[in-house]
């Protein structure tokens, strides 16, 4: 169990981490979501995985034995629901970009730092 | 017994209270003047509260600690609670105004959630906790981030978001990790187990956890963020941005270094140092490239974190104590001078220093604030900045740092340079086209009320710096213990 949650683990995070390099702004978004994931994996694996006794304290017992820790289960759903929010609104966020922009490429959108003409002095701007 | 949440709820219930009254901004004006105000009452009495008490806690649902969720108002939390409630306050007086205020009914509501999330981080002692309020204020500033609408904001939202959230995630990936090794999440309890942890493991979960609080704060590396998006901000929300976003990482990592992993890694902490004189150098010298006096204001907050970070890596009491107080200094006066930055754009149109001028002659009340935030930030007595500064420095040639101590100073010598070159260039050379006239300030008193007020608080603090002092003298003794 814990191997194969192992080698997920590292292909989300992996082929997150090469998504979010693109310069396609879908794919480097999908790819950040992904590695969010993944992450939340390693989050979901800090209790114990090896398990399916449920974490119920028996009667006249005062600790629970051999069953998985329910603490990391809370927090992973936590973390996937702030994940997910964030998700929708860079997505949003990218359609508006690429509806005002015409383009999908991150080097191509540099309105809020365009590339200096001058070697010297940064351009003049067009205030708001 | 409700008093340590108070700094959360207080802005939370305004957050939401505005958010139901978006269709009459007249309504959301009072709402959010009465709920900073009343922020700011319950900063003041958290204060008088640990002033006698060292702290004062609550664990929620009366769990036993270390299993409930705890929230701890130290000396430390008290100050930047105070803090952000003052620049809440000041940030909804101008929005009253007319100088640059922002334009939408979500303003007020993602304001406060912003307030919220970050007085929350302020005052968390659980490291779980702490990210889902660092995701509060993330989610909240992409909101305010976003609201311009052009193509400029978006572009700015995306960087800024794409950057954040690689720190958020690190900070996740550094929580389970350290779950994993401990079982603990409670900063008491985790100061406490990690001792019994391999110390290569905890070296590299603790790195990981200055690193993603390095992000947040805005040091070397990884500071691309905030000159990527705070210069598209309207005055009101980037007076809030500079005064609390990179304070959240601070703060957290005075708390992660002074009271959790005590004594911490020495490689993690000279890297620290590394890092804190390479902020402060590249920060003010992207200051000395640019015109626009956002983005010129924006790099010095880079060089300014740059100068916390060099107290913390020295990783002493003093040291601690004097990040404190540089933290405190620099909220004020940087948000200050963003606000005087507006209103330069605000009477002669322009943000850049090449299209504006004369404004000595004009507005010498404005000319001498400005003056005043400016050599403040520089560190010149009698203004907070040089207590902060004095205090870092003499720490540094304390503990033998000298190259750093030098370091510091020479930086401060730069932000002269930059805060010169914007008071020659707008207040004191001519106006460059012959027949201008500034722009007419239809509703002065809220703004100027604003800008009056964060003056004569650095003034006081500049002229009677011993309560403070003394102040965050204790809160760095809290925070490491009473033990030598």
């Amino acid at each position: 169990m814990i191997w194969a949650v192992l080698i997920a683990t590292g292909t989300v995070v992996a082929t997150g981490i090469y998504l979010a390099l693109s310069r396609d702004l879908f794919r480097c978004l999908i790819g950040l979501a992904l590695l969010g994931n993944g992450i939340n994996l390693v989050l979901f694996s800090s209790g114990r995985l090896n398990t399916q006794v449920p974490p119920i304290i028996k009667q006249a017992e005062t600790t629970l034995h051999n069953a998985a820790n329910a603490l990391p289960q809370a927090l992973v759903l936590t973390a996937i629901v702030i994940s997910f929010a964030l998700l929708c609104f860079s997505l949003v966020l990218a359609v508006r970009i690429i509806q005002l922009s015409g383009n999908d490429d991150i080097l191509a959108i540099r309105q809020a730092e365009p590339p200096a003409t001058d070697s010297i002095k940064p351009a003049l701007e067009e205030e708001p | 017994m409700i008093l340590p949440v108070a700094p959360l709820l207080v802005p939370l219930g305004t957050s939401l209270l505005c958010t139901l009254t978006s269709n009459s901004v007249q309504l959301q004006r009072k709402i959010s003047l009465l709920g900073s105000l009343l922020l700011l009452g319950t900063a003041i009495v958290l204060g008088v509260q640990v002033a006698d008490h060292q702290s004062i806690s609550l664990a929620s649902g009366s769990w036993p600690l270390p299993f409930g969720i705890e929230v701890v108002v130290d000396r430390l939390g008290a100050l930047l609670v105070f803090v952000a409630a003052l620049m809440v306050l000041i940030c909804t007086l101008w929005q009253m105004g007319d100088v640059d205020p922002a334009h939408s009914s979500f303003f007020y509501p993602l304001l406060h959630g912003l307030v919220a999330g970050s007085c929350a981080a302020f005052i968390a002692a659980d490291l779980f906790n702490l990210y889902v309020w660092f995701e509060v204020a993330l989610i909240c500033s992409l909101g305010l981030l976003a609201q311009g609408g052009t193509l400029k904001h978006l572009d700015a939202t995306l960087k800024y978001f794409a950057l954040n959230l690689v720190g958020t995630l690190l900070l996740l990936t550094a929580v389970a990790l350290l779950y994993g090794a401990t079982g603990h999440l409670n900063f008491n309890a985790l100061a406490m187990s990690v001792q019994y942890v391999n110390p290569a493991i905890m070296q590299a979960v603790t790195g990981l956890l200055i690193l993603a609080f390095l992000v947040k704060a805005a040091a070397f590396p990884f500071f691309a963020w905030l000159p990527a998006s705070y210069h598209t901000l309207p005055a009101p929300s980037l007076a809030l941005f500079s005064a609390l976003l990179s304070k959240i990482g601070i703060c957290a990592l005075i708390r992660t270094l002074s009271s959790i992993f005590h004594p911490s890694p020495e490689p993690l902490l000279s890297m620290l140092g590394i890092i804190a004189v390479l902020s402060m150098i590249v920060g003010v010298l992207g200051a000395a490239y640019h015109w626009d006096l956002r983005r010129i204001l924006a790099f010095h907050s880079i060089s300014q974190v740059g100068y916390m970070l060099l107290a913390m890596a020295l990783s002493t009491r003093a040291g601690d104590a004097a990040a404190i107080f540089f933290a405190l200094h620099h909220s004020l006066v940087k948000a200050g001078l963003f606000l005087c930055a507006a209103m330069i754009f605000k009477l002669s149109g322009h943000y850049d220093l090449r299209k504006v001028g004369g404004l000595y002659a004009e507005k010498p009340g404005l000319a001498a604030i400005f003056l005043l935030l400016a050599l403040s930030l520089v560190g010149i007595p009698p203004f907070s900045g040089f207590w902060g500064k004095y205090l870092i420095v003499r720490e540094c040639l304390v503990q033998g740092e000298y190259l750093w101590a030098f370091l510091a100073l020479l930086v401060g010598a730069l932000t002269f340079y930059s805060m010169m070159k914007i008071w020659l260039e707008a207040f004191w050379k001519p106006h460059p086209s012959a027949g201008w006239q500034a722009a007419k300030i239809v509703k002065p008193i809220p703004v100027t009320t604003g800008l009056c007020l964060l003056s004569v608080i650095i003034l006081a603090i500049g002229l009677f710096p011993e309560p403070l002092i003394g102040f965050v003298n204790d809160a760095a003794n809290h925070l490491r213990g009473h033990a030598p």
